[in-house]
């Protein structure tokens, strides 16, 4: 037993092990390599860090739950476009002309109305039909673009409110807006999947979906839940960013749901279902973070970072296969 | 048996893994052209021996002889090239593909620029095919075959080469009684060519039918070999588990309440047909009947997971409806499934949370689950089903067959339930494990619980059953009590030799 909870803990902490490893990796490498002599681990670098995870660590939170269903989502980076369209285009219309400020919580209502909306189609169309969710899904990654398209044409959308990027840009106990919406959303989520009915059932219906059925849990209203929840969760993610820089380009949030899932699978979840865990996702998330921005700070450019991750991502899987037990059962292949 | 040399040996085979001394210095032979069972209760070293022997697993002591030939095993194929050939219990085929691809998978004959010679490929198999005297041939897509034929395959791959002794694991499990008469030819056949066999079963009556000696593994350590001509399943069975096993039939009678649960007419398309019996609290109603005659199917009916195509069923003299799983447990029936772990568990969570899982949203306070009533009423059902487990932590998964059936058992009782169906209680469960599922099903049914019980296995359903359903091809044949049952008849009933021409 004592064997097993070594490789448990390794398995569990291995992300926040990469994640000291890397603050020391780039810190060291920024006193040779830096051109800028600020050290990598000066304290408002780290809060921009946070900040700038909060954009995919806040859908990464709803994909967890997603995939720990058993399920995926390809459509959050069009849900996250969609919405963001929706919530400042919103802001210009002429019926909403007499609520001044006041327009702001209307617009972000709607915003995050479309993303449950969106998310609920997926969930609907997943559990009516009984089709693949990453079939589905797919198919509405490109049928949401498209909509984000005929929305506006090629032009991006734009509405500045000043109102807006200060509340945005504000930062109450040295966190930023966007870090506080990150640390809500996570804590909460991470409530819903270790205290809660629906995060039991969850990990239940991902693991044996057909004893989850036998058991009498209602596995297709389940899963239409946590496409909500997603969709809820793009929506917001959107309404986080946007309202700080105010104009939305139709190809924005493309490739979000990789980096999301990236985030994920590093964090641990498997993506046949049933295990997964939120705060290791939110170390996935900072781990993606840490290294786009630690790379960017030794002078490396945005293709060797993709490289990078994508290298690391392979890795660091590889040694999780190796990590587990299990695996030295399986069959050579 | 006039050779004198053993097709295979081993001797005095030691594995260990960390705190567990899973095999202890095993020996035992099988002669060119004998059959020989190897039998043990789960967790004996049957499963780790024949990974020995398979070369998966290196033994830390002791050597394989083939022939009088000491040989290293490193892999299930190279055991192949000596000779040494497994029928898995589960099946390994690629369903999309023929038998011929499957019986040559990764050997395919070839021509130049390595395409496939499908021509010496078919003649090949079909030569094979023909020793087995089998209804396909080689281009049949393998998906198209029964359970039963698709095993064929298996043991057709096996003849591919020259095997010197063949491992049956369970060949048995998912065969019907006459599936299981063609297996047992061909395991003669084989005989007859002087093949040794090794057969591994719980079954008793097979194993005292075809097998001319049986080996007993208890706690990874032999504990001898029987001639099966001179002993009977009872010493088999002290041999086994250190005790005798009661497998009387079912004579304890008390009371019976009111009629818990009525059927009424009840069909479901062509799998069953005008079924109707009644079950009542205190009653063990059993259900026995072939593969395929739709026990299986009633059971899966009863829970809401198929609808019917008429018929009525009536709980505690009311009509009820039932859509769906959820709808069955509020409504108070219950099922334990045939498959244990692909439909009754969820093997990655622990124990408590697998036993409260239908109840967890009403054991909750709002949306959170209340984790101190879960404890309470697993450890309540551990003590009452002596679930042996170190504490609820612990991954289902990781538990024996017997104990996992308990928690699946202790999972609907929790509920208390008016009606608790348990569909083939006791398939992969050792004969020590077993007999304590069967004490237990008595038990609730003393309890004032309607059980129906559905079960292929004959001696199961005549020990726990206080009335017996037989069904053949989808229609009740015949409803028995315990007093006019015997074998005979049963038999006579499931196989529909009373009924119609339409004998299978």
């Amino acid at each position: 037993m004592e064997a097993g909870k070594l490789s448990k803990f390794l398995k569990n902490g291995a992300i926040w092990g990469f994640i000291v490893l890397e603050l020391i990796f780039f810190s060291v490498a920024g006193e040779f390599l830096s051109l800028s002599d600020k050290a990598f681990m000066d304290a408002d670098n780290m809060l921009l860090l946070l900040k700038q995870s909060a954009p995919i660590g806040i859908i990464a939170m709803g994909m967890t739950i997603i995939m720990v269903n058993g399920n995926i989502d390809l459509s959050v980076g069009a849900i996250f476009a969609l919405s963001a369209v929706i919530l400042l285009d919103s802001m210009t219309w002429e019926v909403f002309a007499g609520l001044g400020d006041w327009v702001i919580p209307v617009s972000w209502g709607l915003a995050l109305l479309t993303g449950i909306v969106l998310g609920a189609i997926n969930g609907l169309i997943v559990w009516k039909t009984g089709v693949d969710a990453f079939i589905v899904t797919l198919g509405s990654m490109l049928g949401f673009r498209g909509l984000v398209f005929m929305y506006n044409g090629e032009n991006p959308t734009s509405s500045l409110n000043w109102t807006l990027v200060d509340f945005a840009e504000a930062q109450f106990l040295g966190l930023h807006t966007a870090t506080w919406f990150l640390a809500v959303v996570t804590l909460v989520i991470w409530y819903v999947m270790t205290r809660t009915v629906h995060g039991r059932n969850a990990y239940a219906i991902g693991d044996n979906r057909e004893a989850a059925v036998n058991a009498g849990i209602k596995v297709g209203p389940h899963m239409l839940i946590n496409f909500m929840i997603i969709g809820f969760l793009a929506a917001l993610s959107a309404v986080v960013f946007y309202s700080e820089s105010g104009s939305v380009n139709p190809n924005d949030g493309q490739l979000y749901e990789l980096w999301v899932i990236t985030a994920v699978v590093l964090g641990g979840t498997k993506l046949t279902g049933g295990s997964g865990s939120i705060i290791s996702t939110l170390g996935g998330v900072l781990a993606i973070q840490l290294l786009r921005k630690g790379l960017g700070h030794i002078g490396a450019d945005t293709s060797t970072v993709n490289l990078v991750i994508g290298l690391i991502l392979i890795a660091v899987l590889f040694l999780d296969r190796q990590l587990n037990t299990k695996g030295k059962e399986e069959l050579k292949i | 048996m006039t050779d004198k040399t053993p097709a295979l040996r081993l001797e005095g085979i030691v594995k260990t893994f960390p705190g567990v001394r899973a095999l202890d210095g095993v020996s035992f032979s099988v002669m060119p052209g004998e059959v020989h069972a190897l039998m043990g209760e789960n967790g004996a070293g049957k499963s780790t021996l024949m990974k020995v022997l398979g070369g998966i697993y290196q033994p830390e002591e002791g050597q394989i002889i083939v022939e009088e030939m000491p040989t290293v095993m490193t892999s299930p194929l190279q055991a192949k090239s000596k000779g040494i050939v497994f029928i898995h219990q589960e099946l390994s085929l690629a369903e999309e593909l023929t038998v011929a691809e499957n019986i040559y998978l990764g050997e395919l004959p070839r021509r130049s620029f390595g395409r496939v010679d499908w021509a010496k490929l078919y003649a090949q198999t079909d030569a094979i095919l023909e020793k087995l005297k089998v209804g396909f041939n080689a281009k049949t897509i393998v998906g198209d075959l029964s359970i039963a034929n698709q095993q064929m395959v298996e043991i057709a791959r096996a003849l591919t080469v020259d095997a010197k002794a063949v491992i049956f694991d369970e060949p048995t499990a998912s065969l019907t009684d006459a599936e299981k008469v063609v297996l047992f030819d061909v395991i003669s056949d084989l005989q007859s060519q002087g093949v040794g066999i090794i057969y591994i079963s719980h079954r008793m009556e097979e194993i005292f039918k075809i097998t001319d000696r049986i080996s007993v593994l208890r706690d990874g350590s032999y504990r001898g070999t029987l001639e099966t001509r001179a002993t009977n399943e009872e010493e088999v069975t002290q041999l086994m588990i250190g005790r005798a096993l009661d497998l009387s039939r079912n004579v304890s009678h008390h009371e019976m309440g009111d009629i818990a649960l009525e059927v009424r007419g009840l069909s479901c398309g062509d799998l069953f047909k005008d079924v109707s019996f009644e079950v009542r609290r205190g009653e063990v109603l059993g259900f026995y009947g072939l593969v395929g005659a739709g026990r299986t199917e009633i059971a899966e009916t009863l829970f809401g997971l198929r609808d019917p195509s008429a018929g009525t069923i009536l709980l505690d003299g009311e009509e009820v409806r039932i859509s769906s799983p959820a709808d069955a447990i509020g409504k108070g029936i219950s099922l334990v499934p045939e498959d244990r772990k692909g439909q009754g568990l969820v093997l990655g969570m622990n124990c408590r949370d697998n036993m409260t899982l239908p109840q967890v949203g009403n054991l909750s306070s709002g949306p959170f689950v209340a984790t101190g009533a879960e404890t309470d009423i697993f450890e309540k059902y551990k003590e009452k089903l002596d679930i042996r487990t170190p504490g609820w932590k612990q991954t289902v998964g990781n538990l024996s067959g017997g104990n996992q059936q308990k928690i699946v058992i202790g999972k609907w009782l929790s509920m208390h339930p008016k009606v608790l169906i348990v569909d083939e209680p006791t398939r992969g469960i050792d004969v020590g494990s077993k007999s304590e599922i069967h004490n237990l099903i008595r038990e609730l049914a003393a309890q004032g619980y309607a059980v129906i019980v559905v079960s292929s296995e004959m001696p199961e359903v005549l020990h726990v059953s206080d009335r017996i359903v037989a069904m053949f091809s989808g229609k009740v044949m015949r409803t028995f009590t315990s007093e006019e049952v015997t074998e005979e008849n049963l038999i006579q009933a499931i196989s529909g030799i009373a009924a119609t021409d339409k004998v299978a």
